[in-house]
């Protein structure tokens, strides 16, 4: 033990730390992802942004979500999930099954570090001022008479996300929101950490969920202050 | 020593779980585990408050407003008085509305009222005093300060038409049978890591969107002080039990809710504001009861001898 610290702290020591530096920061991780994202693989899995947008911004009028600047461990688990078919989707699923273990991480961190979009997609509700007002108290208030939290209070205020395991929703696609309360409460997604999401679901109609995703939809990505 | 110890103080509820709830009851709650249908139906009670949207135009529904306000966004709110991470929401759910969640309608009525905390009638304001200063860890506001009065004017205006003195279902929070094992540090760890530390962190600290606690902490500096009443084992049982996770409330067993319980309250947090340099003292002139772990030893720590800052 004595011996190898005392290399460690000789010249010897120093190339070897110099080398792993190099390695570290070679950009062998990152051009795959780049190659990723612009070109695929030769696997059958298509360039992410062919559908993700160019900076990962997404794709509102399809209901393509963005990715940019979303947490880099939810990413990568919603790659494996997908692979595995906790989180179905007929796209998805067979893209995930053809990027390797590498890969998934890869453009999971490469999303990750994207800065997100300020002004990307935010979009007004399309409907009257009834169902704002319905799609901002659930997101706001909830509703505790069906033990439904307010959305923010998992995903943050505005929904900008918070940590690995509540992602942002503000600024997301309305019909990609939409999408996943309907995933949920069907069941074809099933990821979800303790069943919240697959539980509270069920709770709402599709004028709530419509409504919801509207009001999310709406929100600046990049968040608002707390309280008023 | 510790084991004895915390056997010791937690024998009463032994003793008393063996005359109540069988321990089948203990796992009833692991089945509905993944994607199962609601834990727990919707709360139904004696009394609703009113809508939101009843809150009236003008200065009286301003104050209502107001009150409403600090008690969602307290430490933004109400600066002076708030010397940690919480709001008063995160214990009272849906903006103090929720029944089992110690809603602010089942309180209400129920003041003036004689206090063993504090040995004397306590009224409502002087209630929301002690809120700042134990569960928020800073300061008594002055009864007639705009604080007490908003939150004083936001709970009337809930409590309106609930009958005065009469404890109505939904008050407080339920208590929760006494559990066939006491209550232990070690299971309650493995209960926190497997349903808690998604929101509250693997060290119970919370977590933060833009220096703001999203999730509250549940010990440490940012927490609520030793002499709040959620630093008891029933207490913090109860509202975990009815509560916890948020929209999965009623999805612990009695026995999961009593073990993160005494985990959550085995852990330093700010101390007792009536501490005056006697640890011993100051659990026996405030906290001999076996529900408290204040001034005893978990693993070795001595609770209170180091109190978070």
């Amino acid at each position: 033990m004595g011996g190898l610290r005392m290399r460690g702290r000789g010249w010897e020591g120093v190339v070897a730390g110099l080398w792993l530096a190099l390695a570290w920061a070679s950009p062998a991780n990152a051009a795959t992802a780049q190659t990723l994202v612009n070109r695929g693989n030769e696997r059958g899995a298509p360039p992410c942004q062919s559908c993700h947008g160019a900076g990962g911004r997404g794709q509102a009028a399809a209901g393509f979500p963005r990715l940019a600047g979303l947490d880099a461990g939810y990413l990568r688990r919603q790659l494996d999930d997908y692979a595995k078919g906790t989180r179905s989707n007929a796209v998805m699923q067979p893209v995930a099954q053809a990027l390797s273990p590498d890969e998934r991480d890869g453009v999971a961190m490469y999303y990750a570090r994207l800065p997100v979009p300020v002004k990307a997609m935010v979009t007004k509700p399309a409907d009257g001022p009834g169902a704002d007002a319905r799609g901002a108290t659930l997101a706001t208030r909830g509703r505790w008479s069906a033990q439904v939290p307010a959305c923010e209070q998992c995903h943050g205020p505005g929904g900008v996300g918070v940590g690995a395991n509540f992602p942002p929703l503000a600024g997301q696609p309305a019909a990609y929101i939409e999408a996943q309360l309907k995933a949920w409460q069907q069941g074809t997604r099933r990821n979800d950490p303790l069943g919240l999401m697959q539980h509270l679901s069920r709770a709402l109609s599709a004028q709530d969920i419509a409504a919801v995703a509207q009001w999310f939809a709406a929100q600046s990505p990049v968040g608002r202050s707390v309280g008023k | 020593m510790t084991a004895r110890l915390i056997a010791l103080l937690l024998a009463p509820l032994v003793l008393a779980a063996c005359s109540g709830r069988t321990p089948l009851d203990a796992h009833a709650a692991d089945a509905p585990r993944a994607a199962a249908p609601a834990a727990k139906a919707p709360a139904t009670t004696a009394f609703t408050p009113p809508a939101e949207s009843e809150i009236p135009a003008g200065p009286y529904g301003d104050m209502v407003r107001l009150g409403r306000e600090i008690f969602l966004h307290t430490r933004k709110a109400a600066p002076a008085y708030v010397g940690n991470g919480l709001n008063c929401v995160n214990c009272h759910l849906d903006a103090g509305r929720l029944a089992d969640s110690a809603p602010l309608w089942g309180a209400y009525g129920m003041y003036p009222q004689y206090r063993k905390k504090n040995h004397h009638v306590n009224s409502y304001g002087e209630r929301l005093q002690g809120c700042f200063t134990y569960s928020m860890n800073g300061k008594a506001p002055p009864l007639d300060d705009p604080v007490i009065v908003a939150l004083e004017t936001y709970s009337y205006w809930m409590a309106q038409g609930a009958p005065l003195g009469t404890k109505l279902e939904g008050a407080g929070y339920p208590s929760v049978p006494r559990p066939a094992k006491a209550p232990d540090y070690a299971r309650g760890q493995s209960v926190f890591g497997r349903d808690c530390a998604l929101c509250h962190g693997a060290q119970g600290q919370g977590q933060k969107v833009a220096g703001t606690y999203v999730f509250p902490p549940l010990w440490g500096p940012d927490s609520f002080n030793w002499g709040a009443g959620m630093h008891e084992l029933d207490k913090a049982a109860a509202f975990i039990k009815a509560n916890m996770p948020l929209s999965r409330g009623g999805m612990l067993s009695d026995q999961d809710a009593w073990d993160v319980a005494m985990f959550m309250d085995a852990h330093e947090r700010p101390q007792d504001p009536r501490y005056h340099g006697d640890l011993a003292a100051t659990r026996k002139a405030y906290h001999d009861t076996p529900m408290s772990l204040y001034g005893t030893r978990v693993n070795g720590r001595l609770l209170g001898a180091r109190p978070a800052q």
